[in-house]
């Protein structure tokens, strides 16, 4: 019996990729994103025949703008998903944000960049705070930021005064979510991401290459290069024969593709990812857990401040509502229909965007057929319940036939 | 076999207290560089306690600890670390949602130069290149590094943490019940692995409940009872009989024959 040399060679054979392992790869990415890709399509499908307008220039650009804010507050959340936690606060953390801002721009005349970053600093402490509390007294996090939701709401309104809302007028900062580019500068704007994505796949399968692993296959890498680039064009030519490439999406996206490098590709990232899958074994591979949950509560606490700060740009105001009402909630419920997993260690920051895109196209959908909220709440509500269930289904699959 | 000479790891007369509870009474214990040592006794005898004191999660109240000959204080797991201490626990402290190389490299990962701190992407290409290496070294097969250790069977989990702990180069290797919840062929092939650490000149201690297993690899076992050394075998020159009766404390001779009488009767 030779088991080594037997094993050695087994070990070799599998290393090297079947074609169906090929194609598992190309669909990966992963299946869940293609489900949701699909339930968009379904979505855009039953809209458009209700209602000719909703896949019309205009209102695509209008849905665009309307996620912008659930898509940046929903960044933060997916990293607390990631952790396997919750953030009940980061509604109201936007609201606060926003009206820290409007004070000190429109009451005390601040210079907007230093007011928009008072407010992101706001939500930045707030979420340490939170963190802190979280990981230093072993509280649930549900329950300190429901604490915080009430607390927040409450200073909203403290800070707001008694005329309860005010309008922002300083042009950088109504800027934010009311500017759009010329037709030339989007088209640079998909030719730069084109390139600069087929230059992050070369790099990666030259890389790998060189140190003589895995698949030698081309084909995955421009299946996904080719539905990027179309994807991308496509969009920037809708955008501008509307009004053009608005600011608010680039900063919604410059957001996400950073955030989803620092999840994927950094030791930070990969620590969050391990604090959410076994703690302890964490703990003992010598990672500050701790540490990590108070930045992932930071990283809840700024974006949820980024995108109340695109709010009340987009408003030109700053109200008792603001970041109140449906917010929190949809903003915790697009990255779980999107995929991401309310239990922990599983998940990505494009799900952000992905579930921001399917919940603004239903709501965007249910307003152009001028649906009550009452419809509009419930179908969001069975919406949610349906991808918590996949979730969970998903995950018993994984139980049951995970451990072979 | 390198069992002569100076021992690696040498504990001499250690006591561990926990209250009025003496776990652990002035033991003597040893592992040299190239040997399988079985650490065995009933529940409750001080395995996990000698592990603990030798892993630096309890320091031993009383006597002294010698690595390579020289005295040496493990106040905690970071200074067993460092002088060359590795330990796999029972429960392998694996993340499941994470792949085969992210796991090997948890807590160390590679990167690539760059600037900031919390900025620099992650080496995957280096981290999956040395994973391969280790593991193919070691003899061990996983179908694809790049799959979640969730869906790895319970050998291939355990070999994933035992060629974890060897990446810090470590001499001596501390394996708590690393058959149990085994399958036949997958204790076959751990027990593979643990010798093959040992031909990489590493020290093994093998803490184990399976007599069969511990006969299997070791080339000594370590038998302790309430606490105390009860006795010292060479694999070979022993049979499983006399380590039970060390284990039970049923004594040499007369008694242990009736012991295993009634164990035919039954």
């Amino acid at each position: 019996m030779s088991p080594t040399e037997a094993a050695t060679a087994d070990g070799m054979a599998e290393r090297r990729p079947s074609a169906g392992e090929t194609v598992r790869r190309i669909v990966q990415g992963d299946l869940s994103s293609v489900r949701v890709v699909l339930g968009l399509v379904l979505i855009a499908v039953i809209f458009q025949v209700q209602e000719p307008r909703f896949l019309s220039a205009e209102n695509l650009t209008n849905l665009m703008l309307q996620i912008t804010t659930i898509g940046l507050i929903s960044v933060g959340v997916v990293y607390v998903l990631l952790l396997g936690e919750i953030d009940l606060s980061v509604g109201a953390v936007s609201g606060l944000s926003a009206a820290v801002m409007a004070v000190l721009s429109a009451k005390h005349g601040w210079n907007p960049y230093l007011a928009i970053a008072a407010a992101v600093l706001t939500g930045a402490a707030i979420g340490c705070l939170q963190g802190s509390l979280f990981s230093r007294f072993v509280v649930p996090s549900f329950v300190v930021t429901l604490a915080g939701l009430l607390a927040w709401e409450g200073a909203l309104l403290q800070v707001l005064g008694q005329t309860g809302s005010l309008n922002i007028t300083d042009p950088k900062i109504t800027g934010l979510a009311n500017i759009f580019y010329s037709d030339t500068v989007g088209w640079i704007f998909a030719v730069v991401i084109v390139a600069a994505y087929g230059a992050v796949l070369a790099v990666g399968y030259r890389r790998r290459i060189a140190a003589g692993l895995g698949e030698t296959s081309l084909i995955p890498l421009g299946v996904r290069f080719v539905l990027l680039a179309a994807i991308v064009f496509a969009a920037v030519a809708i955008l501008n024969s509307d009004r053009g490439v608005p600011l608010a999406v680039m900063i919604l996206l410059a957001f996400v593709v950073g955030m989803e490098y620092v999840a994927k590709q950094t030791s930070f990232g990969r620590h969050v990812f391990a604090v959410g899958g076994n703690a302890e074994a964490a703990r003992r591979a010598g990672i500050h857990v701790n540490r990590v949950r108070i930045a992932v509560f930071t990283i809840a606490g700024t974006m949820a401040a980024v995108g109340g700060v695109m709010a009340a740009s987009r408003l030109f105001a700053v109200n008792q509502n603001s970041g109140g009402n449906e917010l929190l909630l949809l903003a915790i419920a697009g990255p779980v229909i999107a995929g991401t997993s309310l239990f922990g260690g599983r998940g990505s920051v494009w799900t952000a965007l992905l579930g921001a895109l399917v919940i603004g196209s239903i709501s965007n959908g249910m307003d152009l057929l001028s649906l009550s909220s009452a419809v509009k709440l419930m179908v969001t509500g069975g919406v949610l319940l349906l991808a918590v269930l996949v979730d969970a289904v998903a995950r018993q699959q994984r139980q049951t036939s995970g451990r072979v | 076999m390198a069992a002569d000479g100076t021992p690696l790891l040498e504990l001499e007369a250690v006591s561990v207290r926990f209250g009025p509870v003496q776990a652990l009474d002035r033991v003597d214990f040893a592992v040299h560089a190239g040997e399988v040592v079985g650490l065995v006794g009933d529940n409750g005898a001080g395995k996990s306690t000698l592990v603990k004191a030798i892993a630096g999660i309890h320091a031993p109240d009383e006597g002294t600890i010698r690595f390579d000959g020289e005295e040496v204080r493990i106040k905690g797991p970071n200074d067993a670390t460092e002088l060359g201490i590795a330990t796999v626990y029972q429960d392998l402290a694996l993340c499941d949602n994470l792949d085969v190389v992210a796991n090997l490299f948890l807590g160390r990962e590679q990167v690539s130069p760059g600037p900031g701190h919390v900025s620099r992407q992650l080496n995957e290409v280096k981290m999956e290149h040395e994973t391969a290496d280790l593991l193919s070294n070691l003899a061990v097969t996983i179908p694809s590094l790049r799959s979640e250790v969730g869906t790895l069977s319970g050998g291939q989990r355990q070999q994933v943490a035992v060629a974890r702990s060897l990446l810090g180069e470590p001499k001596v290797v501390l394996l708590d019940e690393p058959t149990a919840a085994l399958g036949v062929p997958q204790t076959k092939q751990v027990l593979e692995l643990i010798r093959r650490l040992r031909d990489r000149d590493l020290g093994v201690v093998v803490i184990s409940h399976n007599l069969v297993d511990v006969f299997a690899v070791a080339d000594r076992v370590f038998v302790l009872r309430l606490g105390r050394a009860a006795g010292e075998f060479k694999a070979e020159d022993t049979t499983e009989e006399h380590v039970i009766g060390a284990i039970t404390g049923v004594g040499e001779g007369g008694e242990q024959n009736q012991h295993s009488g009634e164990d035919e009767k039954a």
